[in-house]
Protein backbone atom coordinates (compact mmCIF):
# COMPACT_ATOMS: atom_id res chain seq x y z
CA UNK A 1 0.00 0.00 0.00
CA UNK A 2 1.35 3.59 -0.88
CA UNK A 3 0.45 4.83 2.51
CA UNK A 4 -2.23 4.61 5.36
CA UNK A 5 -4.41 6.35 3.52
CA UNK A 6 -4.29 4.85 -0.06
CA UNK A 7 -4.73 1.68 -1.40
CA UNK A 8 -3.04 1.47 -5.02
CA UNK A 9 -5.18 -1.62 -6.05
CA UNK A 10 -8.17 0.56 -5.35
CA UNK A 11 -7.68 3.40 -8.30
CA UNK A 12 -8.37 3.63 -11.60
CA UNK A 13 -5.43 3.45 -14.20
CA UNK A 14 -5.56 6.73 -14.20
CA UNK A 15 -5.76 7.52 -11.07
CA UNK A 16 -2.93 4.77 -10.48
CA UNK A 17 -0.98 6.29 -12.99
CA UNK A 18 -0.54 9.29 -11.38
CA UNK A 19 -0.12 8.36 -7.73
CA UNK A 20 2.91 6.25 -9.23
CA UNK A 21 4.31 9.93 -10.84
CA UNK A 22 4.12 11.14 -7.56
CA UNK A 23 5.59 7.67 -5.49
CA UNK A 24 8.61 7.96 -8.15
CA UNK A 25 9.09 11.29 -7.59
CA UNK A 26 8.88 10.66 -3.95
CA UNK A 27 11.48 7.41 -4.16
CA UNK A 28 9.22 4.97 -2.68
CA UNK A 29 10.38 1.86 -4.50
CA UNK A 30 7.72 -0.99 -2.78
CA UNK A 31 4.96 1.50 -3.89
CA UNK A 32 6.54 1.55 -7.75
CA UNK A 33 6.90 -2.72 -7.85
CA UNK A 34 3.17 -2.76 -6.40
CA UNK A 35 2.28 -0.20 -8.73
CA UNK A 36 3.67 -2.22 -11.46
CA UNK A 37 2.32 -5.19 -10.61
CA UNK A 38 -1.16 -3.95 -10.50
CA UNK A 39 -1.06 -2.73 -14.26
CA UNK A 40 0.24 -5.64 -15.19
CA UNK A 41 -2.30 -7.63 -13.51
CA UNK A 42 -5.15 -5.17 -15.44
CA UNK A 43 -3.73 -6.41 -19.08
CA UNK A 44 -1.53 -3.52 -19.14
CA UNK A 45 1.56 -4.02 -21.62
CA UNK A 46 4.99 -3.95 -20.28
CA UNK A 47 5.79 -1.28 -22.66
CA UNK A 48 2.54 1.24 -21.45
CA UNK A 49 3.67 0.36 -18.39
CA UNK A 50 7.33 1.43 -18.64
CA UNK A 51 6.17 4.28 -20.42
CA UNK A 52 3.16 6.03 -19.12
CA UNK A 53 3.73 5.17 -15.19
CA UNK A 54 7.71 4.96 -15.01
CA UNK A 55 9.03 7.07 -17.78
CA UNK A 56 6.63 9.98 -17.72
CA UNK A 57 7.41 10.19 -13.81
CA UNK A 58 10.62 10.12 -14.04
CA UNK A 59 11.12 12.67 -16.93
CA UNK A 60 8.90 14.78 -14.34
CA UNK A 61 11.98 14.25 -11.90
CA UNK A 62 14.25 15.20 -14.65
CA UNK A 63 12.67 18.21 -15.09
CA UNK A 64 12.58 19.47 -11.73
CA UNK A 65 16.07 18.27 -11.63
CA UNK A 66 17.17 20.66 -14.01
CA UNK A 67 15.20 23.53 -13.10
CA UNK A 68 16.82 23.61 -9.43
CA UNK A 69 13.86 22.48 -7.65
CA UNK A 70 14.85 18.36 -6.72
CA UNK A 71 18.67 17.69 -5.79
CA UNK A 72 20.56 14.85 -6.94
CA UNK A 73 19.70 12.64 -3.60
CA UNK A 74 15.84 12.83 -4.80
CA UNK A 75 16.80 11.92 -8.47
CA UNK A 76 19.47 9.01 -6.99
CA UNK A 77 15.61 7.78 -4.81
CA UNK A 78 13.61 8.29 -7.96
CA UNK A 79 16.51 6.38 -10.17
CA UNK A 80 16.29 3.43 -7.39
CA UNK A 81 12.58 3.37 -7.36
CA UNK A 82 12.28 3.28 -11.45
CA UNK A 83 14.64 0.78 -11.05
CA UNK A 84 12.69 -1.62 -9.41
CA UNK A 85 10.05 -1.14 -11.37
CA UNK A 86 12.29 -2.01 -14.35
CA UNK A 87 13.38 -4.77 -12.91
CA UNK A 88 9.67 -6.03 -13.23
CA UNK A 89 9.33 -5.24 -16.53
CA UNK A 90 12.22 -6.56 -18.23
CA UNK A 91 11.65 -9.93 -18.90
CA UNK A 92 8.32 -8.96 -20.11
CA UNK A 93 9.45 -6.17 -22.53
CA UNK A 94 11.37 -9.48 -24.06
CA UNK A 95 8.46 -11.60 -23.83
CA UNK A 96 6.44 -9.35 -25.71
CA UNK A 97 8.20 -7.54 -27.63
CA UNK A 98 8.77 -3.15 -27.92
CA UNK A 99 9.52 -0.54 -30.04
CA UNK A 100 13.52 -0.69 -30.24
CA UNK A 101 14.96 2.77 -30.64
CA UNK A 102 18.24 1.73 -31.46
CA UNK A 103 21.59 0.62 -29.47
CA UNK A 104 24.01 2.46 -27.31
CA UNK A 105 27.59 1.41 -25.95
CA UNK A 106 27.99 3.53 -22.87
CA UNK A 107 31.03 3.53 -19.94
CA UNK A 108 33.19 6.04 -17.91
CA UNK A 109 35.92 7.63 -19.46
CA UNK A 110 39.37 5.70 -17.98
CA UNK A 111 40.61 7.32 -15.05
CA UNK A 112 36.84 7.65 -14.01
CA UNK A 113 35.11 5.53 -11.20
CA UNK A 114 32.33 8.48 -11.13
CA UNK A 115 29.10 6.46 -12.73
CA UNK A 116 26.15 7.99 -11.19
CA UNK A 117 25.26 10.29 -13.99
CA UNK A 118 26.51 7.77 -16.62
CA UNK A 119 23.73 5.01 -14.44
CA UNK A 120 21.21 7.37 -14.69
CA UNK A 121 21.18 8.15 -18.49
CA UNK A 122 21.60 4.22 -19.52
CA UNK A 123 17.98 4.00 -17.55
CA UNK A 124 16.47 6.06 -18.97
CA UNK A 125 17.74 5.20 -22.55
CA UNK A 126 16.68 1.80 -21.57
CA UNK A 127 13.34 3.03 -20.64
CA UNK A 128 13.27 5.01 -23.99
CA UNK A 129 13.49 1.53 -25.63
CA UNK A 130 17.04 1.71 -26.39
CA UNK A 131 18.99 -1.43 -25.98
CA UNK A 132 21.84 -0.45 -24.02
CA UNK A 133 25.57 -1.92 -23.12
CA UNK A 134 27.08 -0.45 -20.12
CA UNK A 135 31.12 -1.01 -19.78
CA UNK A 136 30.90 0.56 -16.50
CA UNK A 137 33.66 2.56 -15.52
CA UNK A 138 37.39 3.44 -16.23
CA UNK A 139 36.78 2.32 -19.88
CA UNK A 140 40.43 2.81 -22.00
CA UNK A 141 40.17 3.58 -25.58
CA UNK A 142 40.89 0.04 -26.17
CA UNK A 143 37.81 -1.32 -24.22
CA UNK A 144 35.42 1.05 -25.79
CA UNK A 145 36.85 0.07 -29.34
CA UNK A 146 35.82 -3.62 -28.42
CA UNK A 147 32.52 -3.13 -27.47
CA UNK A 148 31.89 -1.02 -30.66
CA UNK A 149 33.19 -3.98 -32.58
CA UNK A 150 31.15 -6.69 -30.83
CA UNK A 151 27.85 -4.96 -30.24
CA UNK A 152 27.58 -2.53 -33.38
CA UNK A 153 25.99 0.26 -31.67
CA UNK A 154 23.86 3.20 -33.20
CA UNK A 155 25.41 5.60 -30.47
CA UNK A 156 28.33 5.85 -28.53
CA UNK A 157 28.23 7.62 -24.97
CA UNK A 158 30.86 8.74 -22.51
CA UNK A 159 30.98 10.33 -19.14
CA UNK A 160 33.61 11.70 -17.24
CA UNK A 161 33.10 13.50 -13.71
CA UNK A 162 36.47 14.94 -13.28
CA UNK A 163 38.39 17.98 -15.03
CA UNK A 164 41.52 15.76 -15.47
CA UNK A 165 39.84 12.89 -17.05
CA UNK A 166 37.63 14.55 -19.89
CA UNK A 167 40.26 14.82 -21.96
CA UNK A 168 40.25 11.26 -22.06
CA UNK A 169 37.28 11.30 -24.81
CA UNK A 170 39.12 13.16 -27.36
CA UNK A 171 41.62 10.27 -27.09
CA UNK A 172 38.33 7.89 -27.76
CA UNK A 173 36.96 10.26 -30.74
CA UNK A 174 40.93 10.75 -32.44
CA UNK A 175 41.08 7.02 -32.30
CA UNK A 176 38.38 6.55 -34.37
CA UNK A 177 38.84 8.89 -36.71
CA UNK A 178 42.20 7.07 -37.15
CA UNK A 179 40.31 4.40 -37.55
CA UNK A 180 37.80 5.61 -39.95
CA UNK A 181 35.28 4.41 -37.63
CA UNK A 182 34.00 8.17 -36.58
CA UNK A 183 31.23 7.99 -38.64
CA UNK A 184 29.74 5.11 -37.46
CA UNK A 185 28.37 6.10 -34.33
CA UNK A 186 26.76 8.87 -32.71
CA UNK A 187 28.88 10.23 -30.57
CA UNK A 188 27.54 11.52 -26.83
CA UNK A 189 29.61 12.92 -24.37
CA UNK A 190 28.03 14.36 -20.79
CA UNK A 191 29.52 14.77 -16.93
CA UNK A 192 29.24 17.71 -14.85
CA UNK A 193 32.44 20.32 -15.82
CA UNK A 194 31.73 19.47 -19.76
CA UNK A 195 29.80 22.07 -21.61
CA UNK A 196 28.76 22.59 -25.19
CA UNK A 197 32.19 24.16 -26.31
CA UNK A 198 34.09 21.26 -24.82
CA UNK A 199 32.09 18.88 -26.55
CA UNK A 200 32.63 20.19 -30.13
CA UNK A 201 36.04 21.25 -29.59
CA UNK A 202 36.78 17.28 -28.98
CA UNK A 203 34.64 16.25 -32.21
CA UNK A 204 31.68 15.06 -30.07
CA UNK A 205 28.28 14.92 -32.01
CA UNK A 206 26.43 16.66 -28.66
CA UNK A 207 27.29 17.29 -25.17
CA UNK A 208 24.12 16.03 -23.18
CA UNK A 209 23.66 18.18 -19.68
CA UNK A 210 21.30 15.43 -18.08
CA UNK A 211 20.11 12.18 -18.45
CA UNK A 212 16.26 13.48 -19.83
CA UNK A 213 18.66 15.68 -22.95
CA UNK A 214 20.40 12.34 -23.47
CA UNK A 215 17.29 10.57 -24.37
CA UNK A 216 16.10 13.52 -26.62
CA UNK A 217 19.15 13.97 -28.08
CA UNK A 218 19.49 10.21 -28.92
CA UNK A 219 15.96 10.16 -30.06
CA UNK A 220 16.86 13.23 -32.80
CA UNK A 221 20.41 11.57 -34.07
CA UNK A 222 18.66 8.53 -34.53
CA UNK A 223 15.62 9.50 -36.30
CA UNK A 224 17.98 11.78 -38.77
CA UNK A 225 19.88 8.78 -39.18
CA UNK A 226 16.77 7.22 -40.54
CA UNK A 227 15.55 10.54 -42.73
CA UNK A 228 19.58 9.71 -44.01
CA UNK A 229 18.70 6.41 -44.92
CA UNK A 230 15.61 6.29 -46.26
CA UNK A 231 16.73 9.93 -48.79
CA UNK B 1 34.77 33.33 10.87
CA UNK B 2 33.63 30.58 11.53
CA UNK B 3 33.14 27.09 9.23
CA UNK B 4 29.42 27.21 8.51
CA UNK B 5 29.32 30.76 7.65
CA UNK B 6 33.18 30.28 5.09
CA UNK B 7 30.57 27.13 3.60
CA UNK B 8 27.17 29.60 3.13
CA UNK B 9 28.37 32.74 2.30
CA UNK B 10 32.32 34.10 1.88
CA UNK B 11 33.95 36.16 3.46
CA UNK B 12 34.74 39.73 3.30
CA UNK B 13 37.70 41.15 4.78
CA UNK B 14 36.81 44.38 6.34
CA UNK B 15 40.36 45.90 6.15
CA UNK B 16 40.88 46.71 2.62
CA UNK B 17 44.23 48.21 3.63
CA UNK B 18 46.07 45.88 0.68
CA UNK B 19 47.55 46.58 -2.44
CA UNK B 20 46.02 43.10 -3.76
CA UNK B 21 42.92 41.09 -3.56
CA UNK B 22 42.40 37.01 -3.63
CA UNK B 23 39.28 36.29 -4.44
CA UNK B 24 39.43 32.56 -2.87
CA UNK B 25 36.95 29.60 -2.04
CA UNK B 26 35.78 29.86 1.37
CA UNK B 27 37.37 26.45 2.14
CA UNK B 28 40.36 27.77 1.98
CA UNK B 29 40.15 31.03 3.82
CA UNK B 30 41.90 29.90 7.19
CA UNK B 31 44.74 28.93 5.65
CA UNK B 32 45.11 32.08 4.16
CA UNK B 33 44.84 33.85 6.71
CA UNK B 34 47.45 31.31 8.40
CA UNK B 35 50.23 32.09 5.25
CA UNK B 36 49.35 35.74 5.30
CA UNK B 37 49.96 35.99 8.97
CA UNK B 38 53.17 34.11 9.08
CA UNK B 39 54.33 35.49 5.86
CA UNK B 40 53.29 39.56 7.15
CA UNK B 41 51.33 40.09 4.08
CA UNK B 42 49.57 42.87 4.89
CA UNK B 43 48.78 44.16 1.53
CA UNK B 44 47.12 40.80 0.65
CA UNK B 45 43.13 41.24 1.25
CA UNK B 46 40.80 38.32 1.36
CA UNK B 47 37.74 38.00 -0.06
CA UNK B 48 36.28 34.56 -0.28
CA UNK B 49 33.25 33.19 -2.25
CA UNK B 50 30.66 30.00 -0.81
CA UNK B 51 32.84 27.48 0.20
CA UNK B 52 29.67 25.25 -1.04
CA UNK B 53 30.09 25.93 -4.33
CA UNK B 54 32.35 23.24 -4.34
CA UNK B 55 29.13 21.54 -5.35
CA UNK B 56 27.57 23.95 -7.81
CA UNK B 57 30.94 25.11 -9.78
CA UNK B 58 29.05 26.64 -12.16
CA UNK B 59 28.00 29.61 -9.56
CA UNK B 60 31.78 30.26 -9.67
CA UNK B 61 32.66 31.55 -12.99
CA UNK B 62 29.27 34.31 -12.98
CA UNK B 63 30.72 35.37 -9.66
CA UNK B 64 34.61 35.69 -10.70
CA UNK B 65 33.37 37.90 -13.54
CA UNK B 66 31.03 40.19 -11.56
CA UNK B 67 33.92 40.52 -9.13
CA UNK B 68 37.09 40.91 -10.42
CA UNK B 69 35.53 44.08 -12.68
CA UNK B 70 33.86 45.49 -9.58
CA UNK B 71 36.99 45.62 -7.26
CA UNK B 72 39.74 46.18 -9.83
CA UNK B 73 39.83 50.13 -9.29
CA UNK B 74 40.64 49.61 -5.73
CA UNK B 75 43.83 47.27 -5.91
CA UNK B 76 46.90 47.42 -7.99
CA UNK B 77 46.44 43.39 -9.25
CA UNK B 78 43.62 40.26 -8.14
CA UNK B 79 44.63 37.17 -7.67
CA UNK B 80 42.09 34.18 -7.91
CA UNK B 81 42.71 31.63 -5.13
CA UNK B 82 40.71 28.75 -7.24
CA UNK B 83 42.17 25.71 -9.62
CA UNK B 84 39.94 24.56 -12.17
CA UNK B 85 37.03 23.09 -9.34
CA UNK B 86 35.13 21.41 -11.46
CA UNK B 87 34.67 24.50 -14.01
CA UNK B 88 35.73 22.20 -17.12
CA UNK B 89 37.92 24.95 -17.82
CA UNK B 90 35.67 28.11 -18.07
CA UNK B 91 37.50 29.55 -14.59
CA UNK B 92 40.75 29.73 -16.40
CA UNK B 93 39.00 31.04 -19.52
CA UNK B 94 37.03 33.86 -17.67
CA UNK B 95 40.39 34.64 -15.99
CA UNK B 96 42.17 34.97 -19.32
CA UNK B 97 39.74 37.22 -20.65
CA UNK B 98 39.83 39.71 -16.84
CA UNK B 99 43.49 39.53 -17.36
CA UNK B 100 43.76 38.13 -13.77
CA UNK B 101 45.66 34.85 -12.49
CA UNK B 102 44.85 31.54 -10.83
CA UNK B 103 46.37 28.73 -9.44
CA UNK B 104 47.29 25.98 -11.85
CA UNK B 105 45.59 22.49 -11.47
CA UNK B 106 42.03 20.63 -11.21
CA UNK B 107 41.62 21.63 -7.77
CA UNK B 108 42.68 22.11 -4.18
CA UNK B 109 43.00 18.45 -3.02
CA UNK B 110 45.88 18.54 -6.28
CA UNK B 111 47.86 21.32 -4.95
CA UNK B 112 47.79 20.89 -1.35
CA UNK B 113 49.50 17.59 -2.49
CA UNK B 114 51.39 19.67 -4.63
CA UNK B 115 50.05 19.22 -8.37
CA UNK B 116 52.79 17.57 -9.79
CA UNK B 117 53.22 14.97 -7.06
CA UNK B 118 49.29 14.66 -7.31
CA UNK B 119 49.54 13.90 -11.06
CA UNK B 120 51.96 11.27 -9.94
CA UNK B 121 49.93 9.40 -7.40
CA UNK B 122 47.10 7.55 -9.36
CA UNK B 123 44.50 7.24 -6.82
CA UNK B 124 41.48 7.15 -9.01
CA UNK B 125 39.42 5.15 -5.99
CA UNK B 126 40.58 7.72 -3.18
CA UNK B 127 38.14 10.19 -1.88
CA UNK B 128 39.77 13.60 -0.26
CA UNK B 129 39.06 15.45 2.54
CA UNK B 130 40.67 18.58 3.66
CA UNK B 131 40.82 20.20 7.41
CA UNK B 132 38.29 22.22 6.12
CA UNK B 133 35.77 19.33 4.57
CA UNK B 134 37.30 17.29 7.71
CA UNK B 135 35.99 20.04 9.97
CA UNK B 136 32.69 20.73 7.78
CA UNK B 137 31.78 16.90 6.67
CA UNK B 138 28.17 16.80 7.68
CA UNK B 139 27.52 20.53 6.55
CA UNK B 140 29.64 19.87 3.50
CA UNK B 141 29.47 16.21 2.67
CA UNK B 142 26.94 14.05 4.87
CA UNK B 143 24.07 16.22 4.28
CA UNK B 144 24.52 17.77 0.36
CA UNK B 145 24.79 14.20 -0.32
CA UNK B 146 21.84 13.33 1.39
CA UNK B 147 23.22 10.74 3.45
CA UNK B 148 21.31 11.75 6.93
CA UNK B 149 17.91 10.87 5.38
CA UNK B 150 19.36 7.97 3.15
CA UNK B 151 22.08 6.30 4.41
CA UNK B 152 20.77 3.96 1.73
CA UNK B 153 22.19 6.25 -1.04
CA UNK B 154 26.53 5.94 0.48
CA UNK B 155 27.11 3.08 -1.48
CA UNK B 156 25.39 4.71 -4.88
CA UNK B 157 27.79 7.20 -4.26
CA UNK B 158 30.73 5.91 -2.61
CA UNK B 159 30.76 2.73 -3.87
CA UNK B 160 33.75 2.47 -6.63
CA UNK B 161 36.09 4.41 -3.87
CA UNK B 162 37.98 2.48 -2.02
CA UNK B 163 40.20 4.86 0.76
CA UNK B 164 39.68 8.38 1.77
CA UNK B 165 42.66 10.63 2.40
CA UNK B 166 42.73 12.88 4.73
CA UNK B 167 45.18 15.68 3.07
CA UNK B 168 46.38 17.32 6.86
CA UNK B 169 47.20 21.16 6.70
CA UNK B 170 47.85 20.54 10.13
CA UNK B 171 48.94 18.65 12.60
CA UNK B 172 46.08 17.71 15.07
CA UNK B 173 44.76 15.01 16.42
CA UNK B 174 41.60 15.64 16.88
CA UNK B 175 40.77 16.33 13.15
CA UNK B 176 42.95 13.00 12.31
CA UNK B 177 40.33 11.21 14.77
CA UNK B 178 37.47 13.10 13.07
CA UNK B 179 38.97 12.25 9.35
CA UNK B 180 39.05 8.17 10.72
CA UNK B 181 35.10 8.94 11.54
CA UNK B 182 34.56 10.09 8.26
CA UNK B 183 36.37 7.10 6.62
CA UNK B 184 34.27 4.92 8.58
CA UNK B 185 31.12 6.55 8.06
CA UNK B 186 31.81 6.37 4.10
CA UNK B 187 32.76 2.42 4.40
CA UNK B 188 36.45 3.11 3.36
CA UNK B 189 39.93 2.47 4.25
CA UNK B 190 41.54 5.40 5.63
CA UNK B 191 44.57 7.18 5.37
CA UNK B 192 46.24 10.80 6.41
CA UNK B 193 49.01 12.39 4.60
CA UNK B 194 50.14 15.76 6.09
CA UNK B 195 51.00 18.22 3.28
CA UNK B 196 50.47 21.57 5.10
CA UNK B 197 50.19 24.26 2.72
CA UNK B 198 51.86 22.78 -0.18
CA UNK B 199 51.15 24.87 -3.42
CA UNK B 200 49.03 27.24 -2.21
CA UNK B 201 52.42 28.64 -0.06
CA UNK B 202 54.39 28.60 -3.31
CA UNK B 203 51.92 30.51 -5.32
CA UNK B 204 50.52 33.03 -2.59
CA UNK B 205 54.49 33.52 -2.03
CA UNK B 206 54.57 34.76 -5.60
CA UNK B 207 51.41 36.95 -5.38
CA UNK B 208 53.04 38.39 -2.51
CA UNK B 209 55.73 39.25 -3.61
Amino acid sequence: MADDDINLSELSDDELVLQMHDDLYDGLKEEIEEGVNILISRGWTPYDTLTKALVAGMTIVGADFRDGILFVPEVLLAANAMKAGMFILKPLLIETGAPRMGKMVIGTVKGDIHDIGKNLVGMMMEGAGFEVKDLGINNSVEKYLAALEEEQPDILGMSALLTTTMPYMKVVIDTLKEKGMRQDYIVLVGGAPLNEEFSKAIGADAYCRDAAVAVETAKAYIARKHNQLAG
Amino acid sequence: MDDPTLSQAGLDEAARLGRVLLIACGALAREILALKRTGGWDHLDLQCLPANWHHYPDRIVPAIEKMVPARRAEYDSIFVVYADCGTGGLLQAACDRLEVKMIAGPHCYSFFEGNDAFAALDEMTAFYLTDFSVRQFDAFIWKPLGLDRHPALRDMYFGNYTKLVYQAQLNDPALDAKAEDCAKRLGLAYERRFTGYGDLAVVLGRVAG
